[in-house]
């Protein structure tokens, strides 16, 4: 009987060649030292995005990509379809940890210097991966045909209209028509589900052939630097010496991460679920905060805090020349010390890289530069701001709130973050100050002159100048006493 | 097309070289006629492609509805159907502006895209302002910048009356590249 499977095997291989491709695929020699935790971070994205296209083709089964009915699909999908809910919540997570562990192999590759002679062209297609994966997130947000997924597609027009020349024929190209409407939606769903994937498998067929052919890098050692002349020759002397096969010498961590992040997939999708749809994609709804995704949402903070006159440059330079630096880098630095212990301007350009993203990011969950539009109606004077107050401060305390003062400025830390929280303003503005600011405006904020009365101006500075803590003057006009007795 | 071989040989008989040429012939017919071939396929296939890549139609006029919906003193949001749309568009091609009307026969007709990143501002009747939800730009009631990041005041639509409606020139989404005409 085993004889029989050993002849079956046999039959196959002799005309499949399968022992031969293993040997130099899946079994070819790799450094001993490259079989460490640091290096599962690849087949880790690998494994993500086969579980991508796994999950991806199963919504597609569902999903009806014309404006009109996307969101009735969607809707489907994650009430009715049974299951239709997880995978939804699958797709959505594996994209997520697909980002999160591709940041984390690049991060690696960059610190252990793997991207240097002769794997220059490795990382050249591990960045074009990225770029294809980022664009891989932004069209599947756009899938997710919501109210977000429209806005998010204006925003995306508003900075191809700020190209140069060519800014309305752009805007044209990706939205194929004069309006974000259902041509938009058939090129996305073309892009996402057609074009980026082909792109992103044909790019790992590059990318992995460099591993076999120019070898994966060994775990550096300090002091040992890469010299063009004696490196090739050095890699093979260690691989022979000290080499493993892949399968199975080196095999068994990516093993385990690959579970672990199937895992935590599964978790995360079961736990936290799909994100939205958030709100039928109709444009003529306009109660709506549009907010990127988690992944784009450092991209919604650099155009909130960039200075207004910078912001087109910044957008449309800036990814350039991100782009050409990524591009470049195995040649700016292509030999010398690999470890990251004698890199420091690497170590702190990865935490520089990851402490500005994780903050833009965290500054885009809170977004304190979006005004709150539900504020003035929404958020109550707090009782301590309208205590032993006189009428006509009470009227002033009326006009902050009716006239939307509220939606940009905070009282004791409710509402708006636009612009300075009002609680301690006696403090810091004199009475005649704050008059002028409420009429004229400034620093950001809309000047109020033609849309309140005297009286009304009156009543607000009135209330102002109360919001002083009991134990602090308000600010006044040091000259005034002076002017006052001539 | 040239029937000479592309580079002679210079050792091998006469024969080999005569054999060679003609294969380098064929061979150089077969990939011209597969880039010939080619060539007159990609361009209706380019074609198709790129077909959007042309400036979109230009602006028509639209109507928003008797002039009676607007009471002079106002702002107010209307909607219209886009002139451009697809059958399978749904509520996509339903495009909402802001229409304030002056005095009941002088108008302003806002686009609901904010200039900084084309998110839907709203307006506020009790500050008389135009806020965006997104990064809080601002406008005064005339549509002009009052705060924020917006680089100019709001897309204004050109706008006639004419059979007691309201009607403005539009159609498209408008960009900084591609204002509506009005300044």
């Amino acid at each position: 009987m085993l004889r029989q499977l050993q002849q079956i095997a046999q039959w196959f291989d002799d005309r499949l060649h399968l022992t031969k491709l293993f040997a130099s695929t899946a079994g070819h020699r790799v450094p001993k030292s490259s079989g460490s935790w640091f290096y599962v971070f690849g087949s880790g994205t690998m494994l993500c995005l086969m579980l991508q296209l796994v999950t991806g083709t199963c919504l597609a089964f569902v999903y009806v990509p014309s404006a009109d009915e996307a969101y009735t699909t969607l809707e489907y999908l994650t009430y009715e379809q049974p299951l239709g809910w997880y995978l939804r919540a699958l797709h959505y997570w594996g994209s997520n940890f697909m980002l999160g562990i591709m940041s984390l192999h690049m991060a690696q590759v960059f610190l252990f210097g793997a991207y240097k002679y002769p794997r220059e062209l490795t990382w050249i297609t591990g960045v074009l991966l990225l770029f294809v994966t980022l664009g891989l997130a932004f069209t599947g947000q756009v899938m997710r045909f919501d109210q977000d997924a429209y806005w998010g597609l204006g925003i995306g027009t508003a900075i191809m209209g700020r190209v140069p020349v060519i800014g309305a024929q752009l805007v044209n190209l990706m939205l194929a028509g004069p309006i974000i409407a259902g041509e938009t939606l058939s090129r996305f769903f073309t892009l996402h589900v057609f074009i980026l994937p082909g792109t992103i498998l044909a790019l790992i067929g590059v990318h992995l052939r460099l591993v076999l052919t120019k070898g994966i890098n060994e775990y550096p050692k300090p002091g040992v630097p890469v010299r063009r002349e004696t490196y090739v020759e050095e890699y093979e002397t260690l691989v022979e010496k000290e080499g493993v096969a892949f399968v199975p010498g080196a095999i068994s961590k990516d093993l385990y991460f690959s579970a672990f992040v199937m895992l935590a997939i599964a978790t995360c999708a079961a736990v936290f679920g799909p994100k939205g749809p958030e709100g039928v994609p109709d444009p003529t709804y306009i109660q709506t905060a549009p907010q990127p995704d988690f992944l784009f949402l450092w991209v919604y903070s650099v155009a909130a805090l960039l200075p207004p006159y910078t912001e087109t440059v910044v957008l449309l330079v800036g990814p350039a020349v991100g782009v050409l630096a990524l591009l470049a880098l195995p040649f700016i630095s292509n030999t010398g010390e690999k470890s990251a212990r004698r890199r420091p301007v690497a170590v702190l350009t990865v935490l520089v890289a990851f402490l500005g993203l994780g903050l833009l990011t965290w500054a885009g969950l809170t977004s304190p530069w979006s005004p709150h539009m539900q504020a003035w109606t929404s958020d109550p004077t707090p009782v301590a701001f309208v205590k032993g107050r006189s009428p006509l401060e009470l009227q002033g305390a009326l006009v902050l709130q009716n006239k939307q003062c509220r939606n940009c400025h905070a009282l004791d830390g409710v509402g708006g973050h636009r612009g300075p929280d009002l609680s301690t303003v006696a403090t810091r503005l004199t009475r005649d100050q704050l008059v002028r600011q409420v009429i004229q405006g400034g620093g950001n904020m809309p000047a109020y002159g033609k849309n309140l009365s005297p009286a009304e101006v009156d009543a607000l500075v009135a209330f102002m100048m109360t919001l002083h803590p009991a134990n602090e003057l308000p600010a006044r006009d040091a000259t005034l006493s002076v002017r006052r007795s001539p | 097309m040239s029937d000479t071989p592309s580079s002679p040989q210079k050792s091998g008989s006469d024969c080999c070289c005569k054999g060679s040429s003609r294969r380098g012939f064929f061979l150089t017919l077969g990939v011209g006629l597969n880039v010939v071939a080619g060539s007159l396929l990609a361009v209706p296939i380019l074609g198709y492609v790129l077909s959007s890549l042309r400036r979109p139609p230009s602006a028509q006029w639209i109507s928003l509805g008797p002039l009676g919906g607007f009471p002079s003193g106002t702002t107010q949001l209307a909607t219209y159907r886009n002139p451009v749309h697809r059958p399978w568009d749904g509520k996509t091609a339903d495009i909402p502006c802001w229409v304030r009307s002056i005095d009941g026969s002088k108008f302003q007709v806002f686009a609901i895209n904010c200039a900084h990143l084309g998110c839907p501002v709203r307006w506020f009747e009790q500050s008389r302002l135009f806020l965006c939800p997104c990064h809080g730009g601002a406008y005064y009631e005339d549509g002009s910048r009052a705060s924020g990041p917006p680089p100019r005041g709001l897309f204004e639509y050109e706008y006639k009356v004419e059979k007691g409606a309201l009607w403005v020139k539009g159609g498209f989404i408008p960009t900084l590249a591609r204002p509506l005409s009005a300044a």
